[in-house]
């Protein structure tokens, strides 16, 4: 039985930020070990202050629920300027609704548990991105950090 | 049915994956032995609490469900 979560996070949009977060959480929980190791756009829901800022595109996302049931509004309606905040207002208003916790306070619940954050090297050379635009307690390295993490009886997933 | 319990928490309202986290905390801070009392609202909730009691190895003494809020009593045994 697999003793460590370990989980590649290349995406950062609101809703790629939630299943990585939940999962390495819920891994601690399960008495495994976890690890994320962010990269490319992943690196924004690391940023400092920018977790409870990231967005939903509506743009090429077919499966955004309507906003009003039953009416129909195209897909290509998403490219209309201010409508990503829209798609985001909308979705931050659903999580809400449900009760969602909020990303910042599933970081911060990693942080606190102890989920192995890794910000890519790379990626933060790519994009001029410093250690100290990201989160207190967050290491930053290469594939090979994670690898070693990853090749010791992992599940192993990407976001 | 009704169970002793040494504990209570109450994850009312609470979306996976929180109730899940505090359930693992509070009974981290139980003695080996004791039991928690754990109330949710999330439906979700009974697989992920007998999910979570079999890979951590703790025991799941009791459940009921009560129009759409569940109570769970878990003793700690490890």
């Amino acid at each position: 039985m697999a003793q460590r979560m370990a989980i590649i996070s290349t995406h950062g949009s609101l809703d790629a930020a939630y299943p990585p977060l939940i999962l390495a959480t819920a891994a601690i929980a399960m008495d495994m070990e976890a690890a994320i190791f962010f990269t490319f756009y992943g690196l924004e829901i690391v940023k400092k202050g920018n977790a409870d800022k990231l967005q939903v595109s509506p743009i090429a996302n077919p499966a955004m629920p309507q906003p009003v049931p039953g009416i129909s509004v195209p897909n290509i309606i998403g490219v209309l300027p201010g409508m990503t905040a829209v798609a985001t207002s909308m979705m931050n208003g659903w999580m809400k609704k449900a009760n969602v916790a909020k990303l910042s306070e599933l970081l911060e619940m990693a942080t606190e548990s102890g989920v192995r954050l890794i910000a890519c090297q790379m990626s933060m050379d790519v994009m001029g991105i410093k250690k100290e635009d990201l989160i207190d307690g967050i290491e930053v390295a290469g594939a090979a950090a994670f690898i070693e993490f990853a090749s010791d009886d992992a599940i192993a997933l990407s976001f | 049915m009704a169970f002793n319990f040494d504990q209570e928490l109450d994850c009312s309202g609470l979306a996976c994956p929180m109730p899940i986290l505090k359930t693992k905390k509070a009974v981290d801070a139980l003695q080996v032995g004791q039991v928690l009392k754990m109330v949710a609202t999330d439906p979700g909730s009974l697989p992920d609490v007998q999910a979570w009691t079999a890979k951590t190895g703790q025991e799941l003494v009791g459940h009921e469900e009560d129009g759409g809020k569940f109570t769970f009593f878990i003793k700690r045994i490890k």
